[in-house]
């Protein structure tokens, strides 16, 4: 009479175990060097811009900010297989898909750094903003997903969330869509085993993410989120059925947030440190340098190396973005509608005469 | 007394309210083993258990919905959202059912909940968590919305809040959580819902705001006195209902008319106060009753909440002009 649920089987798709071991050696054969060596530079570059945010935030620079330490390989698999017309919409803890798309770190920092012009994202072609309101951009990548599909395009639209966002009203509604419409759209649920200070096992009863997929009727999977070959090979794959029409997908990439919350969280609170340890030795940067180091294709002076190159850039964008012009009051107003309201326009002169009248700059 | 910042004080009502009501659950996103974000339910799940009191999954419709089902069968939820940014997806319970059931089973159900939030800005924090979305509430029917200003003030409304049989939103300012500290009884009392609070008297002119930017209008106070304005002070305490008397007789005796809010000027709670005065002491009035408020515009990220928010210069400049009109 029952659907026999504890039976249904989702395995976890791995191919370089934490070891560097080669656990699919026909898959991995297909992924050239040097994608693996590209995947594993932009993995090293993002943990560094993060560490440096961090950093930056702690000295009083930058404002509240989640880092990503731990989670990149996710991000860095889906910047590679993303064409130019392609779609990214993203949540928050995906730094190095922005990256990819053609984010800048300036405004990266002005963002983070509490400017709205941070978000004007000049450079990165068919994405959107950050999206702070847990889950609800998922229905934003449905209708891109439509739209693409209306149009007769062969794009597809990356969309992410975390394993919270799953338990919002606008997860189901986005999925639900996106399977009546057949739509180009994957569905990347982060699942680091936390929303904040809440495991997992308090946000859902389902064993995990991946088997959300069969209720909705669309395919699904569970991939080793750390585990950047799977991740891109993965991804390759559902992309690629996704032009030909075979979407949508719900991916859930496994994996672990090493670093806090954002900076204003301690997560001391919830978690052990043993589970913290346990989980570094899974970390996505360590085991691709592991395995390409014993390949002789990488070495840690190489690594330190980079790491200096990549941190003078970093500093000296930083350093742009401190440098750069303060907010003004017209950034406040202008782009709030196609047009400012009469109205509108004289609660800003009203502010700028209070500002005359104190002497202040505006 | 003990002395208590706005955070202990409100842990402190719930500690006193989960201790002598049984029928009280409390829960929210991260509310249970972290104590929420602000730390606000703080060893409330070690004391009263974790069917108490708990982490909810990240839902607020969830959170908000469920409640409602709790209240009608017997049980008093308190539960939190994270941010009021983040109230929307819960906007539908709240607004097709929890301020309604009590009238559409004419009285058969109630739904005594209180939905508690930070809002506010002035703490540099991300997008979505700065804003002040009090009207939206006030504008309700059904509804009671709570905005305390201090330590003291916020203990003995929400106990109030808790105890009322009509569900509550109660707005925390959370620029103030950590911000003063004061003398508040250990026991526990109660302030009455509805009722504002006169915090200076003066003879020229009444100036009435709530929540954090009451601590901008007595900075605003200090400039004022010195250019010898007589100013009289109102916490609204609740923006509804509004304590018409007060504000009614405070105008008839001032003559002047400033409403203060960080909120959006449009279809504020101010453009409401200034409805009564109109109604009230219209012809008392030596000059048009004004409002400075946040801009019609989207709060701005860190680096330019400077201007959106009014700051005791701008206050006590708005109060010049209105003397000097
Ligand atoms: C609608 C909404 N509710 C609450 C929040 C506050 N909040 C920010 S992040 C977060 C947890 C998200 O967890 P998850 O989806 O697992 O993503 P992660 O942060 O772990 O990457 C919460 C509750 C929010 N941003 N949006
Ligand atoms: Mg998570």
């Amino acid at each position: 009479m029952f659907i026999k649920k504890d039976e249904i089987s989702v395995p976890k798709f791995q191919i370089m175990d934490e070891k560097g071991t080669i656990l699919e050696k026909e898959r991995f054969a297909l992924i050239e060097e040097k994608v693996l060596i590209e995947g594993l530079k932009r993995i090293l570059f993002a943990r560094t811009v993060d560490l440096q945010i961090v950093s930056y935030q702690r000295q009083g620079r930058m404002y509240t900010y989640p880092p990503n330490i731990g989670q990149e390989a996710i991000a860095v698999a889906a910047g590679m297989v993303l064409e130019k017309e392609d779609w990214l919409v993203p949540a928050y803890r995906e730094m190095a898909a922005w990256l990819a798309k053609g984010v800048t770190l300036f405004e990266l920092f002005q963002y983070w750094g509490g400017h709205d012009q941070g978000m004007a994202l000049k450079q990165a072609h068919n994405m959107l903003p950050v999206s702070i309101p847990i889950a609800s951009q998922l229905l934003h990548a449905t209708g891109i997903g439509y739209a693409i599909k209306l149009k007769k395009q062969k794009n597809v639209v990356i969309a992410f969330c975390g394993d919270g966002g799953t338990s919002e009203g606008d997860f189901h509604e986005a999925l639900n869509f996106a399977s009546v419409w057949k739509v180009p759209v994957i569905f990347i649920v982060q699942n680091n085993g936390y929303a904040i200070s809440c495991p997992f096992t308090r946000q859902t009863g389902a064993q995990n993410v991946a088997l959300k997929s069969v209720a909705y009727g669309i395919t699904g999977l569970q991939v080793d989120g750390n585990d950047f070959s799977a991740m891109y090979t993965s991804l390759k794959e559902v992309v690629g059925r996704a032009r030909k029409g075979e979407g949508p997908f719900l991916l859930e990439a496994v994996t672990y947030r090493l670093g806090a919350h954002t900076t204003s969280d301690d997560p001391s609170k919830y978690r052990s440190i043993e589970e913290e340890k346990q989980w570094q030795e899974k970390d996505p940067l360590k085991r691709l340098s592991m395995y390409l180091t014993k390949k002789k294709k990488w070495s840690a002076q190489q690594e330190e190396k980079l790491v200096q190159q990549y941190k003078k850039k970093i500093e000296k964008d930083f350093k742009e973005f401190e440098s750069s012009k303060s907010y003004d009051v017209h950034d406040c107003f202008n782009h709030l509608y196609s047009e400012i309201p009469e109205d509108l326009k004289a609660q800003q002169t009203h502010y700028e005469q209070f500002l005359q009248a104190k002497g202040v700059q505006k | 007394m003990s002395v208590m910042n706005m955070v202990e004080s409100i842990n402190d009502a719930l500690d006193i309210k989960l201790k002598e009501d049984s029928s009280i659950v409390l829960y929210g996103e991260d509310a249970g083993v972290e104590g929420g974000v602000f730390r606000i339910t703080s060893n409330l799940q070690k004391k009263y258990g974790e069917e108490r009191v708990f982490d909810s999954p990240l839902a607020e419709s969830g959170i908000v919905g469920t409640a409602v089902g709790m209240a009608v069968a017997g049980l008093r939820p308190i539960v939190e959202i994270q941010f009021s940014g983040f109230v929307y997806p819960a906007f539908n319970q709240i607004v097709t059912h929890v301020a309604r059931m009590r009238n559409r089973t004419r009285g058969k159900y109630s739904v005594p909940m209180v939905i508690r939030m930070p809002f506010g800005g002035g703490i540099k924090a991300l997008e979505h968590h700065s804003e002040s979305p009090e009207a939206l509430f006030a504008h309700i029917p059904g509804l009671k919305v709570v905005i305390p200003s201090t330590p003291y003030d916020a203990k003995g409304l929400l106990i109030s809040a808790i105890e009322s049989n009509d569900p509550i939103l109660f707005l925390e300012p959370k620029r103030l959580y950590r911000a003063i500290k004061q003398e508040v009884p250990e026991d526990k009392y109660t302030l009455s819902l509805g009722k504002a609070n006169v915090l200076a008297t003066g003879e020229d002119i009444t100036v009435v705001t709530y929540g954090a930017v009451v601590r901008d209008v007595q900075k605003a106070l200090a400039f004022a006195n010195k250019s010898g304005i007589s100013v009289e002070l109102i916490d609204l305490r609740t923006i509804y209902p509004i304590d018409r008397k007060t504000i009614a007789d405070s105008v008839n005796k001032t003559g002047r008319f400033l409403g203060v809010t960080e909120a959006a000027a449009t279809g504020s709670i101010i453009s409401e106060l200034i409805t009564i005065v109109n109604e009230e002491a219209f012809l008392r009035l030596e000059a048009p009753p004004r409002r400075l408020t946040g801009f019609d515009t989207v709060m701005p990220l860190p680096q330019g909440e400077h201007h959106y928010m009014p700051n005791p210069e701008r206050i006590f400049y708005e109060i010049q002009q209105l003397i000097k009109f």
